[in-house]
């Protein structure tokens, strides 16, 4: 078990170029299934031993694609991502950055109802290492099987957070990247309800961000979770008013800054990681505490 | 982006937002020509990317054309501090001359997006003029909002739903209708992030406009407003974030502190940051070099970085996912070579294509101090930089 991607996940690539070509090879080799990459214009033919097709419901007919990764240009992506659901992927994974909000906030209404999962835009993806399953960018190396799901808005802190637990040993479930845009598919709260219900997770890190009150209301759900969370906010220094690369991370009212957010998780019974180094250190403690180590 | 008053509240004229007589004067003598051909008493507003302006003596009331240009020879040239603007404050290129209004009534009008919602949220306020995140702190029950479903769009409903809770009843209501959904109209048409009118004024003689306006333009949205951005105005961004941008870094942000940091990825800067002031240092930016992936982007990074007198010592905090660490490192290397960086330089390399770029590091034979953690790598700026 695992959440979002397992073995039979089916993964079609939406944008194959440099970069989905350079990532689906890498998936590849790791133990996926990259049926397909989907590049209007070049149906038919084979990149790196990929089948190209015009649509992404071609690939779904032909190869039964179940899970889409998308790396189109941002100019393009809200139309990608339409295009997957339409085509009836029950996960679509956008790692794209930079759509404008409005396109997403059509998007968001589109797939309010319809069968499909939004991870991101502007994320790392979804890995799940004992499924051998990967639809996303980060590096393979720093990944361990084991029980811990890792959740981030950003997707250099999931490479952190997971390379801190698989130096002390700590494997993990999966990461989901949920991405660092305000307007996002799928929401940390969410991610960590996927965690909660996989009975492969035994812990959860999450790493939030400043900006907006998502952080809250995860908060809200960790209170009714079983399984214990450590988290880290990022941008505790940063100076309110400026966008710190991440559309999303900018403090605009008291409910975005670093400490509203982690007053709100500290008062759900997570622990909170006061500085960056320290999120697998936490880990292993709180594992220990609770006898899941 | 921001636009200056002047232009959000051309951008608004054009949908059909009713804003005050006046245009926009770079001298004095065009400020004189303007309070003429008005033919009223005027106000000379400075135009620069800032709240409270009045108070900084950016705004001024004139009864005659001479005392327009009087106004305008003041402000125009002048450095605007306010409490926004830290005390280095922003420069005044030009001003808006505008018919003084004789107020009634001021109340607060927005757009922006709800991220929570994933939709656009009008709000609205019959506490105008003021400081409306102190208004929402003190009296939330002032506040009032309506979502903007993309289905539906903005439904005259909702307006009149606004109008009513701030009082805007009576013959104004059809007018403030019209103006809340040519506002809406105009924030999505142009991708803004935020539309603002505060105030919104009621005129004793029954009008309603919009008294002052901000705009801005969400930055993801630049590539299909080519014509707005011919509106941008470098002169009230930072110097350093003006040149960043010009080199293709979109994510560089100008702080107080001596240590210059190059991170990929938004979230690790941030975190970086965060690292070095619990390592009791001072970062003197912030940059995502985000997944640019070759050596020429790193050394412009590391040419801005450097160049900022500020930066005493710099940390190259690296997690390698789509980002490759090898390239990093020749870019690093190359920088310092150039003579771009001549501070004390500490290296953290992880993920993609380490070895190879630790290998990069090695045989450069440079002075880097190279860190293995993020947490070492935060101690070791910290004391290079003293």
């Amino acid at each position: 078990m695992a959440v979002l991607l397992n073995q039979d996940s089916r993964v079609v690539i939406q944008g194959f170029g440099a970069a989905g070509v350079r990532e689906a090879t890498t998936s590849r080799s790791y133990g996926t299934q990259v049926v397909a990459g989907v590049t209007p214009g070049r149906g038919g033919q084979v990149i790196e031993g990929f089948p190209i097709r015009n649509t992404v419901r071609q690939a779904v007919d032909e190869f039964q694609a179940n899970v889409s990764l998308i790396f189109v240009p941002a100019a393009f992506a809200a139309d990608a991502i339409v295009e997957a659901a339409d085509a009836g992927v029950p996960v679509t994974i956008c790692i794209t950055e930079g759509i404008p909000p409005l396109d997403m906030v059509k998007v968001k209404a589109y797939l309010r109802g319809s069968g499909t999962t939004l991870i991101g835009p502007n994320c790392p993806g979804v890995i799940s290492p004992s499924e051998r399953a990967r639809a996303g960018i980060m590096p393979v190396a720093v990944y361990l099987e084991g029980s811990v799901g890792v959740i981030s808005r950003s997707g250099t802190l999931v490479y952190e957070a997971v390379d801190q637990l698989s130096r002390l040993g700590i494997g993990q479930s999966g990461s989901v990247g949920v991405g660092g845009d305000p307007i996002i598919g799928t929401t940390q709260r969410e991610a960590l309800e996927l965690f909660e219900n996989d009975p492969e997770t035994a812990a959860v890190v999450m790493i939030g961000e400043i900006g907006g009150t998502a952080e809250q209301e995860a908060a809200e759900y960790i209170k009714q979770m079983s399984k214990p969370v450590v988290a880290f906010i990022a941008g505790a220094t940063a100076p309110p008013g400026r966008r710190m690369g991440h559309a999303g991370a900018i403090i605009a009212g008291k409910a975005g800054t670093a400490q509203a957010k982690q007053t709100a998780l500290m008062a759900a019974g997570a622990t909170v990681v006061q500085s960056p180094s320290t999120i697998g250190l936490t880990m292993q403690q709180v594992l220990k505490e609770r006898g899941l180590a | 982006m921001k636009l200056h008053e002047y232009q959000a509240k051309e951008l608004l004229a054009r949908y059909g937002v009713p804003v005050p007589k006046g245009r926009v004067a770079n001298t004095p003598d065009e400020a004189e020509a303007i309070a003429k051909e008005l033919g009223s008493a005027v106000v000379v507003k400075a135009q620069a990317h800032t709240g409270g302006r009045g108070k900084g003596g950016g705004v001024k009331l004139a009864a005659t054309p001479a005392e327009a240009k009087q106004a305008a020879s003041e402000i125009i040239g002048m450095r605007l501090v306010t409490h926004q603007t830290g005390p280095q404050g922003l420069p005044v290129a030009s001003v808006l001359v505008e018919e003084q209004l004789s107020i009634a009534r001021e109340l607060y009008l927005s757009v922006t997006i709800d991220n929570a919602a994933g939709m656009p949220i009008v709000i609205a306020s019959a506490a105008g003029g003021m400081d409306i995140e102190q208004v929402a702190e003190e009296s939330p029950e002032q506040i009032h909002r309506q979502a903007v479903h993309p289905t539906t769009g903005f439904m005259p409903f909702q307006a009149r739903t606004l109008c009513f809770a701030t009082g805007l009843d009576g013959d104004l209501t059809r007018p403030a209708t019209a103006l809340m959904t040519a506002l809406v109209k105009a924030f999505e048409e142009n991708d803004g992030s935020l539309v603002e009118i505060n105030p919104l004024a009621v005129t004793t003689d029954g009008r309603l406009l919009a008294a002052d306006a901000k705009f801005s333009i969400d930055d993801n949205a630049d590539f299909r407003h080519q014509d707005l951005m011919a509106m941008r105005d470098t002169s009230q961004e930072d110097e350093r974030e003006v040149e960043a941008h010009a080199a293709g870094i979109q994510n560089y942000v100008k702080l107080e502190g001596n240590i210059g940091c190059l991170v990929n990825g938004a979230g690790l800067a941030m975190a970086t940051m965060d690292a070095i002031k619990f390592e009791g240092g001072q970062p003197a930016n912030f940059l995502d070099i985000g997944t640019a992936n070759s050596a020429d982007a790193v050394v412009g990074a590391l040419k801005i970085i450097g160049s900022d007198p500020d930066v005493k010592a710099v940390l190259v905090n690296i997690f390698g996912g789509l980002a490759r660490t090898d390239i990093i490192a020749e870019g690093v290397v190359a920088a310092i070579r150039e003579g771009f960086v001549t501070q004390p330089t500490v290296v953290r390399l992880a993920g993609t294509n380490v070895a190879e770029g630790l290998r990069i590091l090695d045989e450069s034979k440079l002075d880097l101090v190279r860190a293995d953690g993020f947490a070492e790598a935060a101690r070791k700026a910290v004391e290079a930089a003293g």
